[in-house]
């Protein structure tokens, strides 16, 4: 279906190439999942199954790319729109109508399909994928996991052999996440179309994949089935990374599978526990009582109770749309609060100046590069320590403490996410506050950038401070909360220790939870401790 | 109007007819063609009835999406251009008149500004023909206010001819993305405050605008390859002549549309500028679309299609305008009320049973499907949350 034939492509101005004699041919009906860390090339592959590289990008592509014996090369991407589905990671970015109806017709209005066909396709793939309620729907008001859906359905209705997917459940909870891959699956399945399929989140979609292309930053691809490539794969999921270290053979992908082969393992566990997190309650640093955010006649956030003591990081959980970013910029004094107190230390930084709000409590927003507007790293840098009243150089030393070698010449667009990330958490930590909000920081992260990441937080919050972190990505949760909130319609429906609050809740519950239920093991890193001591005491 | 006319045979039709969305053209030939009329009358009755007759088909006919209550604002509208042509002649003293009501003081100007007149006298004669003047307008904008009523924006824009697909296709874009800009200016603005950022003045500005700029041309970019990839453009590949005859063509055509539109609802024009030049224009356009249509593979989802209900309406209106018409070439004094010497103005029975013939589509089209039912659409749920 999919061939590419000794594909070489450069980017315009690049030394390496992105993409090194790469040569693979996808059968029909085939679930390719796309792995490997951030900035190898994943989009870059997928973009070239149907020319948007190097037509959209720049760059030179050297050998042969054919979908269905059609070359790339001589056809625009437009004359593939009937052999190609394609989804961006951002659906709202790629919608053209606003309406779900109209938008699910669109591609077919540029085939000049007759209006019968297009009436039934219409229909066919509204039940298709479970959104025949949101039909009039306008687009901009669905929620994250409805609008990655219309954005399938809309590429579907062409009835494309090809669907390529990039990220399509980065940006979205556990739940929304599901929902879209069922639909995933179920193409796969009844229609027999082609998946590529890009995700970072491995352990989400790793169990449905018939095949995985593993992109080793190189420009190579390694290609072969999920089992054989992840038993030393650099990206691996909890499921995986457990089933290595406890030599299950064949390696389990998914938790129903290392379910089945965990009962030994559950023995060799039984007499240890998870070693206790030390009891972190330092003093109170934030209190928040009856914290209410309301926009017009809709409450985002109801009368919540919240207290932040030094030295915990705090994971704020909740589907789309729960409260989450409307607490978190209420608690920092410069979103709306309708009513309630906020206090820190003593003042409350809804009431002070915006200087004085950020040496109490720091937020880094959703989309961090809001906050850089500056032409060099070192500029803004610069313009950080002005703005926190900080000697020269403060920002700098806490960005290379953060993420250590950074050039200063670069410009802030040209860094990674998760540079961006750093940049802008130093320039907030370089008002010293004591407490930090961090706003949807995993999205965009590699499993690499994410551990390096945990290590962040759980220095940050051993140095005294109180982190709260927004987020929807379990595994990261896991490894790196002491305390869980979750928060549903503006209320917090539960709030304690990560393994009370995540080991029973099916959405929230980490791989290896799942896997261990119920005793309350969450990450591997623990249970690979609690082996070692097994295995030491028994030879002592 | 790119779908055939399919009328169903007689037997078919049914009454009253099943509630539908019926072509945003009809409404609009309707409503212009009841313009055409008001503009062929000064008689306060007449256009009175005019009004009667619209209000009463907006009212029975409307949907109840948000331009449906529109029509309000243009009622308003027409109320503030027949009292400012009113508080004009008052002011200004335009025309004279015996009848004089009352006597304001005059403000005696300097003499380059001989032949105004500020205040004195009030005559009566003046301020009818200020009402009756301010009247026709106000009642062909209310005319317009009902097409915007009645008439789906967006499937108006949906129905242009194929040779106009791209203008409709940009303006569709341009009204999806508008919000977004707007959305993306706050969450910067917002933001700015995180790093003690002040929210205005040039410096606030540059932290502004740049991280906007970007985010727009990041989703334009975004948007230009989903675009591409649903295959946008795919038949796009035609040569530059005939792209460029194609919109002379359309470009002249509509020209001589606008000429002869205001020819005809102008009884003051020449005669040419009339109905010869609406005709003309059109087959011009006419052609120049057909020229364009013809190169593209594209169609429409649920096109509107013309069937008897938008015949109907359009009939309506059209029989309303040359009735109109007619009585201006037979019978003109009831159209045009005496104001010297002052008469109380006449209702004759050929232009008033015109104007009435205008309000049959408030029974003969389909009522419209109301989406009331249908559950209320949540507020945005990402909007709700400032960061997102």
């Amino acid at each position: 279906m999919i061939s590419f034939e000794q594909v070489t492509f450069h980017y315009p101005g690049a030394e390496r190439p992105a993409l090194a004699d790469v040569g693979l041919h996808i059968g029909e009906g085939e679930l390719c999942l796309v792995t490997g860390a951030t900035g190898v090339g994943k989009s870059t592959l997928l973009g070239a199954v149907n020319g948007l590289v190097p037509r959209f990008t720049g760059g030179r592509l050297r050998g042969r790319v054919s979908v269905a014996g059609q070359d790339t090369a001589h056809y625009p991407p437009q004359e593939f729109a009937h052999l190609v589905g394609v989804v961006g990671q951002d659906p709202l970015a790629g919608f053209v109508t606003d309406t779900v109806e109209d938008e699910l017709a669109y591609g077919m209005e540029q085939l000049g399909l007759p209006s019968d066909v297009m009436r039934k396709r219409v229909e066919e793939t509204l039940d298709l994928l479970g959104i025949a309620e949101l039909r009039r729907r306008a687009l901009r008001t669905l929620s994250g996991g409805q609008q990655q859906r219309v954005a399938i359905g809309s590429v579907l209705t062409a009835h494309p052999r090809v669907l390529v997917l990039d990220e399509p459940t980065s940006a979205l909870d556990p739940t929304a996440a599901e929902e879209v891959l069922a639909a995933v699956v179920r193409l796969v399945h009844d229609l027999g179309t082609t998946v590529l399929l890009a995700e970072h989140r491995v352990e989400r979609v790793l169990q449905y994949a018939d095949r995985l292309l593993h992109l080793v930053g190189d420009g190579t691809v390694r290609d072969g089935p999920p089992a054989e490539l992840m038993a030393d794969s650099d990206v691996a999921p909890p499921v995986v990374r457990l089933g290595r270290l406890a030599g299950w053979r064949p390696l389990p992908l998914s938790v129903r599978d290392a379910r089945r082969a965990a009962g030994p393992l559950r023995k060799r566990l039984a007499r240890s526990a998870p070693a206790a997190a030390a009891p972190t309650a330092g003093k109170t640093l934030l209190t928040g009582a009856r914290v209410t955010v309301a926009y017009g006649g809709t409450i985002a956030v109801r009368e919540v109770d919240l207290e932040l003591r030094a030295g915990e990081v705090v994971a704020l959980m909740g589907r789309n749309g729960s409260g989450k970013s409307s607490l978190l910029w209420a608690l920092q004094g410069s979103g709306p609060r309708r009513s309630g107190t906020v206090d820190v230390l003593g003042s409350d930084p809804g009431k002070v100046s915006a200087r004085a709000a950020r040496a109490l409590v720091g937020l880094v927003p959703q989309t961090a590069s809001d906050l850089l507007y500056l032409e060099t790293v070192d500029a803004e840098c610069a313009q950080g320590d002005t703005e926190s009243g900080t000697a020269a150089g403060v920002s700098r030393a806490l960005l290379d403490s953060i993420a250590p070698g950074i050039p200063g010449d670069r410009h802030p667009r040209d860094l990674s996410e998760g540079q961006q990330l750093a940049l802008v958490l130093a320039v907030q930590l370089g008002a010293a506050p004591g407490t930090v909000l961090l706003d949807e920081p995993t999205r965009g992260l590699d499993y690499r950038a994410k551990a390096r990441f945990t290590e962040i937080v759980r220095r940050l919050a051993a140095e005294g401070r109180a982190v709260v972190v927004a987020t929807h990505d379990v595994e990261f949760v896991a490894g790196a909360a002491d305390r869980v909130i979750v928060m549903a319609e503006g209320e917090i429906v539960a709030d304690g220790p990560t393994a009370e609050v995540v080991v029973s809740s099916p959405a929230f519950a980490p791989q290896v939870a799942k896997v261990l239920a119920p005793d309350p093991w969450l990450t591997v890193e623990q249970i690979a401790a609690a082996l070692a001591a097994a295995a030491e005491e028994a030879t002592a | 109007m790119t779908a055939r006319p399919s009328l169903p045979p007689l037997a078919a039709l049914r009454f009253p007819p099943l509630p539908r969305a019926l072509h945003p053209g009809a409404w609009w030939l309707w409503a212009l063609a009841m313009a055409t009329a008001a503009g062929r009358t000064t008689n306060p009755l007449l256009l009175t009835l005019i009004l009667a007759v619209c209000g009463h088909v907006v009212v029975r006919r409307r949907g109840d999406a948000p331009w449906a209550l529109a029509f309000r604002m243009y009622l308003l509208l027409g109320a503030f251009i027949v009292t400012g042509r009113v508080v004009f002649r008052i002011v200004f003293g335009g025309g004279q008149g015996d009848t004089v009501l009352l006597t304001l003081p005059q403000i005696p100007l300097p003499a380059w500004a001989a032949g105004v007149r500020l205040f004195g006298p009030v005559a009566a004669e003046q301020l009818l023909g200020g009402f009756y003047d301010g009247l026709r307008l106000a009642v062909m904008v209310v005319c317009v206010g009902a097409a915007n009523a009645l008439a789906n924006p967006k499937r108006m824009l949906k129905s242009l001819p194929g040779a106009l697909y791209e203008i409709g296709t940009a303006v569709v874009v341009a009204l999806t993305v508008a919000p977004q800009l707007v959305e993306s200016v706050q969450r910067v603005r917002r933001a700015r405050r995180l790093r003690a950022g002040g929210r205005k003045g040039p410096r606030a500005l540059r932290g502004i605008l740049v991280p906007v700029l970007e985010d727009a041309l990041n989703r334009s970019l975004a948007l230009a390859a989903a675009m591409a990839s649903h295959g946008y453009g795919r038949t796009g590949r035609i040569d530059p002549a005939t792209r460029l005859i194609t919109g002379l063509l359309v470009i002249t055509g509509l020209l001589g549309v606008c000429a002869g539109l205001y020819g005809v609802m102008d009884a003051t024009t020449p005669v040419y500028l009339g109905a010869p030049m609406l005709t003309a224009g059109l087959l011009v356009a006419v052609a120049g679309f057909v020229l364009g249509g013809r190169r593209l593979r594209r169609s429409r989802y649920r096109p509107d299609r013309w069937r008897a209900g938008e015949l109907a309406v359009t009939f309506s209106g059209i029989a309303a305008a040359t009735l109109m018409y007619l009585t201006s070439q037979l019978d003109p004094a009831g159209l045009y009320p005496s104001l010297t010497p002052l008469t109380w103005p006449e209702l004759s029975v050929l232009p008033a049973l015109a104007i009435l013939v205008g309000a049959l589509p408030a029974w003969l089209a389909p009522p419209p499907a109301l989406t009331q039912e249908e559950p209320e659409p949540k507020p945005v749920s990402t909007a709700k949350e400032p960061a997102a």
